[in-house]
């Protein structure tokens, strides 16, 4: 199939599944049958595409005009690529989880939340593969619209609060801060929005003030990419089932937003606009002060899924320091941990979900010595807070690094310290969890027995496993994933691929 | 389609479109006031408007397919500038399929509504007068006179307030409504014709054509300005322009379901177009007390407009009040539009003219049903509706999102261009408040909407209970144009520009 036809491929498919859990409804069986061939097949197709792109190729697709001069077109570019990727190979793995996890809980509604789910990864396909900042805008906004419902799930008081609140502030966000911004982009770029390696506006004369009020504009208009103080809408989205803060809260949704982050900072503005911008140091710092914040805030929650969601956003920040070190190291350090936070956080969500379907326990104190029972579910969880925190042999060692190495090359020292403080910070809220579970101090009294006869369901287990597994063998993979990122995130890359690995 | 029709017109269709648009429902509507039952006159107005629809499609093509992008009729075959000149160009072309299309829909649909609401003996003559109304709004889309303008300007305005007034059977309240509208109406039309006076006077001709030619030698005249001024209050107030908009809410709120959807697709629409022909053809945008004009009246006017409206829209528990005021505030979104006075400006504002016509169509349109089957337009009332009425309340919603301005529908597209043109003249600051003014949006539509699908309905004995398909059919199809033309928005842009282009005087066929 030519690449063309792949990328159309990739945005038809999870229309089609949608479409088919819809016509798949009465038979549950059926439905996630649907949902399971629907999802490897859109991996295949991925697989498929990253291979074209790996040999070099940068495959096009034009859907048409929406308007004279605003087309909606893709464009595969690594970086992009990496995203999809991701998304849409963690799908199978959430899939097979979510099917243990829904009838587990014996939720309600199951087929609208396959379908909106279905619709989310559209979106973000949509975004991964965008060619300019229209495209991306809407399918931005796709993945907002599509992944309310599933937020606002559950329809009790407090799931709706949450569901407005995140309708609202993303919403908000994107339509009063991203979309200005990108009208003033279309026009400081003589009518044009494409994604331009090197940057769209880098031969634009720009005012340093201007191009301050664009960064900061576009920095707080992606509010899925949880800076602080627009990130309040993430704790708030955990009122959803675990699936979909496991994928959507960890992966898609999020990485979504520090992607398109990236995106903005490498093809909209380019390494020398971006230097050029005072206001970089200042969503730098931004970046650092969310980071640090979010860990103790997290240190302080007890609610596990709270907890989890301080910590996302603390680490998406990483993405978005690195975006501003306008350069390679760091570029390649905020792409890394779109993948590697994705894996990390992911094993953790799915672990809390399993928690709380065998037990209906939330909170962290209810959990010591809960290990002992489940022990499996608790060693996924140690090796997902390890790659969290930054320790080798996980894959959440090779970002951290990176980004260091990029901001002492760069000169933001300071940084360096944040990374490091945020490690130790990760380690005194994260590492407690499993390990007082697994090696309760003594005089801890037994967990009560499993709420649900048999404990967690089996896929619940299981995905955490391979997730966690994935952590190991992503951080022997780094070198492949550097080189392939490469053309997208500068030259220099390679000789820090290769020379700068231990 | 244009083409189509344009090869299966017969000859007389294309030369005499223009008066024939007018004349169709004119002549009708008398023959309306005689007929005895009220379905036969429903019949015959569905097929008067479905005539002019025609035609106006008709026009449409005559119009893309002529060298100079005019049409021109001499009525009578009295010559211009003495007679009475019918002048079709692109901005024309773009009101009247406007007109038409809204007038098609709405006399389709109006025939439940107005059994309801509507007492036996009074619906023939409600045709009627609906008919004269349609015809009158062709005739000011249509002339290329400035005095025959007003005429047609009355005739569709008085018919108007007869129709505002049969909303009494429902809601005493439509009597004093109309009867401000009647004067409020009245003074905008008093000053509409001293400022032709004067205009008159300084050049001795009103064939607006022939006054645009004149007008640069005299432009410097204060009767010239004067009469600006006067026209400019006066079709200010007869398009509802922030602060002379006090007779609309009132009006929208109590007269028949029908009517209110009808006006507030076209009426202020086609006075809108009015000011546009006299402040960007027979004015030109580069006189000196037209830019100041722009510049210190319409554009804090217009955005006055957005903001206050909108706010005043956020405390309303009328569903109709909150369209009512929300429609204010989109004029000022056009106006806004108008006021950046260069072409893309004037195609944002003309672009969210025809998006606008096609949102607040399709969402009084499911007020009428919601009046129909539940007989209440509070919010209360629409409680739980999303259950009871899935299919109107979807399109409700459908309309509703494109009015805040969601990505992929209508609405977003005009935004989006308004916010272009704002950007491209360096108004940055005044996105700001597009944007301020869109998250108002969210506040009262969402309020709206949370009630049809959140709350519990407030009498949940009420079954499902769905508009009649008459009902149904026009309103999806405004809905899914919302959707459609948020896609892929190529038509409804390409006229807007040609439309501007055409008020502007520049040739921009393609």
């Amino acid at each position: 199939m030519s690449p063309e036809t792949l990328i159309a491929a990739a945005l038809i498919l999870p229309l089609i599944i949608a479409a088919g859990i819809a016509a798949m409804g009465w038979s549950p069986n059926l439905r996630e049958g649907v949902t399971f061939s629907g999802a490897g097949l859109l991996f295949l197709v991925i697989i498929l595409l990253t291979m074209h792109v790996a040999g070099g190729e940068r495959p096009e697709l034009n859907l048409g005009q929406a308007a004279p001069g605003l087309s909606l077109a893709f464009k595969l570019e690594p970086l992009g690529m990496l995203f999809a990727f991701v998304a849409s190979g963690l799908w199978i793995v959430n899939s097979f989880y979510s099917v243990g996890y829904m009838r587990g809980n014996r939720e309600r509604n199951q087929t609208r939340f396959y379908i909106c789910f279905a619709i989310a990864i559209f979106g973000a396909m949509g975004v991964a593969m965008s060619a300019n900042l229209f495209t991306m805008f809407i399918f931005y906004e796709v993945l907002t619209l599509s992944t309310y419902p599933l937020v606002a799930h559950k329809g009790d008081a407090a799931a709706k609060r949450g569901g407005r609140i995140y309708l609202l502030t993303l919403m908000g966000t994107s339509i009063g801060l991203l979309l200005p911004a990108v009208m003033w982009v279309w026009v400081l770029a003589g009518h044009n929005l494409d994604f331009v390696q090197g940057g769209l506006l880098s031969h634009v004369d720009v005012s340093p003030a201007v191009a301050s009020a664009l960064l900061i504009l576009f920095a707080f208009g992606v509010a899925k990419a949880a800076l602080m103080p627009v990130h309040f809408w993430l704790p708030n989205a955990m009122v959803a089932p675990t699936p979909v803060s496991a994928l959507l809260h960890a992966v898609a949704v999020v990485k979504a937003g520090v992607f398109t982050i990236m995106k903005i900072a490498i093809f909209i503005f380019g390494t020398d606009m971006l230097e050029a911008t005072p206001a970089r140091e200042f969503v730098l710092w931004v970046a650092c002060f969310t980071m640090v914040v979010g860990s103790l805030i997290a240190m302080t929650k007890d609610n596990l899924k709270a907890r989890l969601a301080y910590s996302t956003i603390a680490q998406l920040s990483y993405v978005v320091a690195g975006a501003m070190l306008a350069d390679p190291a760091g570029w390649l350090g905020g792409s890394l941990q779109i993948a590697a936070h994705a894996v990390g956080k992911m094993t953790l969500f799915m672990c809390a979900g399993a928690i709380y379907v065998a037990t209906g326990l939330t909170n962290i104190s209810d959990m010591k010595g809960l290990g002992r029972k489940m022990p499996l579910v608790f060693i996924a969880f140690m090796i997902g807070s390890m790659s969290i925190i930054g320790l080798p042999p996980f894959a959440g060692a090779w970002p951290k690094y990176e980004l260091m190495q990029g901001a002492i090359d760069h000169g933001n020292v300071y940084l360096s310290l944040v990374l490091i403080a945020s490690s130790i910070l990760n380690i005194a809220y994260l590492l407690p969890i499993p390990l007082l579970a697994l090696m309760p101090p003594p005089g801890t009294k037994e967990p009560k027995p499993f709420k649900r006869p048999g404990g967690a369901p089996m896929p619940t287990v299981v995905a955490p496993l391979i997730t966690a597994t994935l952590c190991i063998i992503l951080f022997f993979a780094v070198g492949p994933i550097s080189k392939f990122l490469a053309p997208t995130v500068g030259d220099r890359v390679e000789y820090i691929a290769e020379g700068g690995q231990p | 389609m244009i083409d189509a029709i344009m090869n299966a017109a017969p000859a007389w269709a294309l030369t005499h479109a223009a008066p024939l648009l007018v004349m169709v429902p004119l002549f009708l509507a008398p023959v309306l006031a005689l007929v005895p039952n009220g379905r036969i006159a429903w019949l015959i107005s569905i097929a008067a408007t479905g005539i002019s629809f025609l035609f106006a499609l008709v026009l449409l093509g005559l119009v893309q397919t002529s060298p100079i992008g005019v049409v021109s009729y001499e009525v009578g075959r009295w010559p211009v500038p003495l007679g009475i000149e019918l002048r079709v160009d692109a901005l024309n072309a773009m009101i009247l399929l406007i007109v038409t299309t809204i007038g098609l829909l709405a006399s389709v649909f109006s025939w439940p509504t107005v059994t309801a609401e509507v007492r036996k003996e009074k619906r023939a003559l409600f045709y009627s007068a609906f008919l004269v109304c349609f015809a009158g709004l062709n005739g000011v889309a249509l002339t290329g006179d400035a005095f025959n303008l007003f005429v047609f300007l009355e005739i569709s305005s008085i018919s108007t307030y007869v129709l505002v007034a049969l909303g009494a059977g429902r809601d005493r309240r439509a009597l004093p409504a109309a009867f401000n509208y009647l004067i409020m109406g009245t003074i905008g039309a008093s000053f509409y014709i001293i400022g032709i006076g004067f205009l008159y006077a300084a050049t001795g001709t009103l064939n607006m054509h022939d006054i645009a030619t004149r007008l640069p030698e005299l432009a410097g005249h204060r009767s010239v300005q004067a009469g600006f001024a006067f026209i400019l209050v006066g079709l200010g107030l007869k398009a509802a322009m922030w602060p002379l908009h006090q007779w609309l809410p009132n009006a929208y709120s109590y007269s028949p379901s029908f009517v209110t959807m009808f006006l507030s697709a076209t009426a202020t629409k086609v006075a809108l177009y009015a000011l546009i022909r006299f402040l960007f053809t027979i004015f030109r945008p580069d006189y000196g007390f037209e830019i100041s004009a722009f510049s210190s009246i319409l554009m804090p006017l217009g955005i006055a407009a957005m903001v206050v409206c909108s706010f005043q829209a956020v405390f309303q528990t009328d569903v109709r009040r909150i369209l009512a005021y929300s429609s204010v505030a989109q004029v000022g979104y056009m106006i806004l539009g108008v006021s950046i006075g260069t072409t893309e400006g004037l195609s944002a504002g003309l672009f969210h003219l025809i998006n606008h016509a096609m949102m607040k169509g399709a969402l009084f349109m499911a007020v009428a049903g919601v009046v129909l089957t539940y007989q209440g337009t509070t919010i209360r009332d629409f409680a739980g509706l999303g259950r009871s009425a899935p299919w109107t309340m979807t399109a409700f919603a459908i309309a509703a999102l494109s009015l805040i301005g969601v990505p992929l529908t209508a609405g977003f597209q005009s935004k989006l261009q308004l916010g272009f043109a704002l950007f491209d003249q360096g108004l940055w600051w005044a996105v700001g408040f597009v944007v301020f003014s869109s998250f108002l949006a969210v506040i009262y539509m969402g309020r709206v909407l949370e009630a049809v699908f959140f709350q519990p309905p407030v009498n949940p004995r009420k079954a499902r209970k769905e508009a009649p398909i008459l009902l149904l059919v026009p309103l999806w199809i405004l809905a899914l144009a919302n959707l459609y033309f948020g896609i892929a928005a190529d038509f409804p842009l390409g006229l807007a520009r040609d439309a501007a282009a055409a008020a502007f005087g520049v040739e921009a066929f393609r």
